[in-house]
């Protein structure tokens, strides 16, 4: 059984549909990234798989629950994590934790067990009581994570989850997902680092709500005959909005003028 | 349940983190009814008056005297012709005039003594023109014709206090308390905390009850607060019991937050959120019952009052502190209120639900 199974699954808000007819499947255990650009259509994916908002049409599996009907059976059983920290700051690190530790039902010797792990996991030790505001990013990042998996969920889904951190810090979040992955927790990650999307076991390109290509990055570059993801992400993109990325500066030439008339 | 109880100990610990808050939703109800207690007063007295004597008798004084120890005028100034008098009352420094004729002390009955009142404030006109004509009937000692005796109950002295301040507690405690909850929830929105609570097994109305349970113990003591200023430092009297008003307070509570959280359901921002809740505050002061009598309104301006939950409490709280009535009296209003919670809650989770999709 496969952790995510999407079959044509649309979409619409009104008169945009959002996402069209696409079909996901992700195998337990794989790391798959996500990639598009803003607007493709990524998080409503996402928001679906979730559980969070029911597909217009189509049929879904997650976890082997139906997305339709089971939106809350699916939310018990998955960790999420999104670009903006969704922490609460006017809490402490262990006010945090013990608050979601709560909400998905975990019992005292559990919380207990797992609060410790998720702190030294993060980094967090002697830092218990800091409130969570004063954390600096990469701290931050780390505990959100630490609050997703909590409830030890089968499927962690990430929505960007390292925009905007330093480099070190993203390096010891991947560290971390490879780390759950070889636990067998299943990973659906979102990115626009490429150096990412090549950590990952498989890549999926979506582009104006559709999944346009599909499979292991090392494969895809060979295919298509290209030095590395970020020049097949652009390329498709080139493809379907017929435009090319190449900066056009030369149609800038009042910079040159502009620097003539004042003198 | 599990869940339930920890929703309520984040949000007590927000509140209780926030000390700025803290600090405000202590003091509001001590400043607003402080302020608005002194403000609400409806009584005039001390009305200043001109006069302007043509007659200079002892009879002519002597109804000057009747006039400024009625504690109702207070001699302003003495004026020497009917100019002055009418610059004084267009410029205002005077609210009432009266002009005794020359004569007067020979012929009391007979002369025609002239009494004039601004009449750009009603209240204050209405009480001079009656007071003043009080005073002149005794003075030519003409007396009611007939047997007629009337008797005011509840508050004999008719003292305005005595009905505005139970009045003022009702609306002190509804703007403190739809806008306590009317932040609660946008506020998570902007903060983008709410996107991890939708994606856990949290139902919307263990979120939105949660939420509000802190905000009931805060209501409760700023209800405290404002039963204290009002019976103690305004020194109404209480007549009714103490107990039941506090219990029945609690309804009224509940309805008010409950506004507040369908507020916050429905708007997007802090800012919006405090649109919305002005939008339901400012007309409820008036159509409520608490400045006009709701009996003189037009009948559709009437019922409009019954969608307030302040119409409720106000006929709670006077009932039982003005009159002393029982639930008896009272259970419709209670059964309002209740409705009216369990109707905007249930509204309140349903369209959060819906705003997640």
């Amino acid at each position: 059984m496969n952790a995510v199974d999407l079959k044509k699954i649309s979409k619409k808000f009104h008169q945009f549909t959002a996402v069209k007819e696409m079909n996901l499947a992700i195998q337990p255990g794989e790391i798959y990234g996500l990639l598009g650009p803003n607007g493709a259509g990524k998080s409503t994916t996402i928001k679906m798989i979730c559980g969070v908002l029911p597909p217009s049409a189509g049929e879904g599996h997650v976890l082997g629950y139906d997305l339709q009907r089971e939106g809350e059976k699916i939310k018990q059983h998955i960790g999420y994590m999104s670009q903006k920290f969704s922490l609460y700051e006017d809490l402490t690190v262990l006010e945090n934790i013990r608050f979601f530790s709560n909400i998905y039902g975990l019992t005292k010797k559990q919380a207990k067990e797992r609060m410790e792990q998720i702190i030294q996991m993060a980094g967090l030790e002697g830092r218990a009581n800091q409130m969570t505001g004063h954390l600096s990013g990469g701290w931050k990042q780390r505990l959100a994570l630490g609050c997703a998996i909590i409830h030890k969920p089968k499927l962690l889904i990430l929505d960007e989850p390292t925009a905007g951190v330093d480099p070190v810090s993203r390096r010891l979040f991947w560290e971390m997902l490879y780390e759950l992955s070889a636990q067998g927790i299943t990973i659906l990650v979102t990115t626009h680092y490429m150096d990412e999307a090549q950590s990952c076991d498989r890549v999926g390109f979506v582009f104006d709500g559709r999944k346009l290509l599909e499979g292991e990055p090392e494969t895809l570059i060979k295919e298509m005959q290209l030095k590395n993801l970020e020049d097949v992400f652009i390329k498709l993109v080139e493809q379907e909005t017929q435009m090319s990325v190449k900066t056009r500066f030369d149609k800038l030439s009042f910079i040159k003028e502009g620097e003539d008339a004042a003198l | 349940m599990q869940r339930f109880k920890h929703i309520v100990i984040k949000e007590a610990l927000h509140i209780r983190r926030d000390r700025a808050s803290m600090v405000m939703l202590i003091m509001m109800p001590v400043f607003f009814m402080l302020m608005f207690g002194y403000a609400v007063n409806t009584e005039v007295d001390h009305i200043y008056m001109g006069v302007l004597d043509n007659d200079h008798t002892y009879e002519s004084r002597e109804l000057v005297r009747t006039f400024t120890t009625s504690n109702y005028f207070e001699l302003y100034s003495y004026y020497h012709d009917i100019k002055a008098i009418d610059t004084a009352l267009d410029s205002g420094e005077i609210k009432t005039a009266i002009v005794i004729p020359k004569g007067y002390g020979s012929d009391p009955i007979e002369s025609e003594i002239a009494f004039f009142v601004d009449g750009s404030d009603p209240t204050v006109a209405r009480t001079a023109l009656q007071s003043g004509s009080l005073i002149a009937q005794s003075q030519k000692g003409m007396t009611l014709q007939g047997n007629f005796r009337t008797t005011v109950w509840y508050n004999p002295s008719m003292e305005s206090r005595q009905f505005t301040i139970p009045g003022l507690m009702g609306l002190i405690m509804q703007n403190i308390t739809v806008m306590l909850t009317a932040f609660s929830l946008v506020r998570e929105r902007e903060r983008g905390t709410i996107e991890q609570l939708m994606v856990s097994p949290i139902k919307s109305y263990e979120l939105i009850i949660g939420k509000m349970i802190p905000y009931v113990v805060i209501g409760n003591i700023d209800f405290l607060i404002t039963i204290f200023f009002g019976m103690v430092w305004f020194n109404v009297p209480f007549r009714g019991s103490m107990a039941l008003l506090l219990i029945l307070g609690n309804a009224f509570i509940f309805s008010a937050l409950a506004i507040g959280m369908l507020i916050s359901t429905v708007s997007k921002n802090q800012l919006q959120a405090m649109q919305m809740s002005f939008l339901i505050i400012l007309p409820s002061v008036l159509l409520s019952g608490f400045v006009f009598p709701r009996d003189a309104m037009p009948t559709f301006i009437y019922y409009i009052g019954y969608a307030i939950p302040l119409t409720y409490f106000l006929d709670i709280l006077r009932g039982i502190i003005i009159k002393g009535v029982g639930f008896e009296i009272i259970w419709q209003q209670t059964l309002a209120l209740t409705i009216m919670s369990i109707l905007l809650l249930t509204i309140a989770s349903i369209r959060f639900k819906k705003r997640l999709e």
